[in-house]
């Protein structure tokens, strides 16, 4: 088996005085798609943060593609093809749409950018017809469709995605976990997805890690943890 | 807003215009040509707000050595063409465009030098910090100014005299000078291309972005540190050229200059609502009008009174400035 693109290990974090991440063990194959589930504040968006080195992994060691990325700045790492549609969507609001995408090419200098944006568009048609109204006036739906469009346009050879269904209604979260599985497919894209909806993460996912409280209490394929009689008490009563 | 204050707000500023018209009906070319002062005042002070507007809106602080760039500017400009006039450089344009060069790439490495020392070693320590260290920098620069060129104010002798007249009333003719009007112009052109630059390039679209969502900005590979440091560097370079013009216009300078003009351009900058560039360039232009007419119908002594009091009672009326954002933004 080969290395894999993305391996943690023994990996903590902290803001201020308070460890949220307490030596996470994760490994994210090439051409995978792993989510990573668990309640609120279990620091599923700090271990996406930490990947990209804010705030930095105080132990612990990140290995992307071969070589060590724990200590580099935020902005090195980006630059690796790694991209991130964080939590809270981060849309520019005072951008347009298009300069919100153009922002997201940035790191490849504009290489390929006509050819990616139809990509994002042909994606997400709505960000089309937006193309020229500011981020901030767009619906919660369309700011994720921005949000991972900016992030698939750095053409990224893993995308880091966190809780890209929150607050959206059912259909729309239907079309953004179709067109991850469709770039999964069809690009070879590997992704690290973080979901609070765990049965459609973890029917979605090759495989997935549970995270409770800052450390990884199970692991297994999709199918396997959607059987686990603990996931279902814990994670998946009365949420599909 | 409560009513009564939108209210009075109105009368005040219907107040204003109706005495404006008053002055300009009843002493037409003197009016006119407080305006045209008034105008190009105006314009050096823009200049220098949008210095202070770009750094507020990236790092949510206010840049207090700012003013003292400006000064450094002033300084480095006199430098060049004393330099340039005994190295034998004759033609007026030519001399303006090396001087404003050279302390615009000179007051550029300034600008740098305040965010290197004073800011970025900072970065996530408590506000109050870089303020102190900033202050720090503003006492610093002024020192080092008057050491090495001497306390006294400096005199130059007008490089473009002459003008033309408009309106040649018996009484009174309203000048345009060769000055003002170069003032004026090359404060336009400058403006252009920096906003050619925040609007259209890469570069500007960082800032913007930087400005928007630091954090976001990282995350799409943008190097905000230097992101940041280039905004202190475009903020330098038009407080260079805010020196220069201030050179031209007055023929005089000291060291202290740095002060006064930075709380007036940072008055500008609030009054135009801060972090709106354009907003700058607008109260820029208010504040210079706002001291140029309060010299020239009430008193001279009480300018910067008259200044103040107007961003006072217009911050109690526009709490963001007059382009200040209060836009709904979607959570």
């Amino acid at each position: 088996m080969t290395a894999p693109l993305l391996s943690l290990s023994g990996v903590t974090a902290f803001y201020g005085a308070i460890q949220a991440l307490k030596g996470v063990d994760l490994d994210v194959r090439e051409g995978e798609i792993v989510t990573l589930i668990g309640a609120n504040g279990a620091g599923k968006s700090t271990l996406m943060m930490t990947i990209c080195g804010n705030p930095r992994a105080r132990n612990g060691c990140i290995q992307y593609d071969g070589a060590e990325i724990t200590g580099l700045p935020t902005h090195d790492i980006m630059r690796m093809r790694i991209a991130q549609s964080p939590e809270g969507r981060r849309v520019f609001p005072r951008m347009s749409v298009y300069e919100n995408l153009q922002m997201g090419a940035q790191v490849t200098g504009g290489r390929d950018f006509a050819e990616l944006l139809a990509q994002v568009y042909a994606l997400f048609p709505r960000l089309q017809e937006r193309a020229g109204q500011r981020g901030g006036t767009l619906s919660g739906g369309e700011q994720q469709m921005l949000a991972i469009g900016r992030a698939l346009m750095s053409r990224p050879r893993l995308l880091l995605l966190d809780e890209p269904s929150l607050g959206l209604a059912p259909l729309v979260v239907r079309h953004i976990f179709g067109a991850i599985r469709a770039l999964n497919r069809e690009t070879g894209l590997t992704v690290l997805l973080v979901e609070q909806n765990a049965f459609q993460a973890l029917r979605l996912a090759h495989r997935g890690y549970v995270l409770v409280n800052g450390a990884i209490t199970m692991a297994g394929s999709g199918a396997e943890l959607l059987g686990r009689p603990e996931i279902r008490a814990a994670y998946l009563e009365g949420s599909h | 807003m409560p009513v009564l204050t939108r209210l009075l707000g109105l009368l005040l500023v219907l107040v204003v215009l109706g005495w404006l018209v008053f002055v300009f009906v009843t002493g037409t070319p003197y009016a006119l040509q407080q305006l045209v002062n008034g105008v190009t005042l105006g314009m050096i002070y823009g200049l220098i707000a949008v210095g202070y507007t770009m750094v507020y809106g990236i790092i949510g602080m206010i840049n207090f050595a700012h003013g003292d760039i400006f000064m450094v500017g002033a300084f480095l400009s006199l430098i060049a063409l004393i330099a340039l006039s005994s190295l034998g450089v004759t033609s007026v344009p030519l001399a303006l465009a090396l001087t404003l060069l050279f302390a615009a790439a000179i007051a550029a490495l300034y600008g740098w030098t305040v965010e290197r020392v004073a800011y970025r070693p900072l970065r996530g320590s408590f506000r109050l910090a870089p303020l102190i260290s900033a202050i720090g920098m503003s006492i610093t620069l002024q020192n080092f100014v008057q050491v090495s060129q001497g306390a006294r104010v400096k005199p130059m002798e007008p490089l473009l005299p002459g003008g033309i007249s408009l309106l040649n009333d018996p009484d009174f003719a309203v000048q345009l000078s060769w000055m003002q009007i170069a003032i004026v112009v090359t404060t336009l052109a400058v403006l252009g291309v920096f906003t050619w630059i925040v609007t259209r390039t890469p570069l500007g679209r960082s800032m913007r972005a930087c400005e928007q969502d630091l954090k976001m900005a990282g995350l799409l590979g943008i190097d905000t540190d230097r992101t940041i440091s280039l905004t202190f560097v475009l903020g330098a370079l038009l407080a260079a050229v805010a020196g220069l013009m201030i050179l031209l216009y007055y023929g005089v300078i000291d060291f202290y200059i740095g002060f006064v003009a930075g709380v007036k351009a940072f008055t500008a900058a609030v009054l135009g609502g801060i972090g709106s560039l354009p907003g700058a360039v607008l109260g820029g232009l208010l504040i210079g009008l706002i001291e140029t007419f309060w010299s020239a119908y009430f008193s001279v002594q009480y300018k910067d009174v008259a200044a103040f009091s107007i961003l006072v009672i217009a911050l109690i009326f526009l709490p963001t400035g007059i382009l200040g954002r209060a836009d709904v933004e979607k959570v």
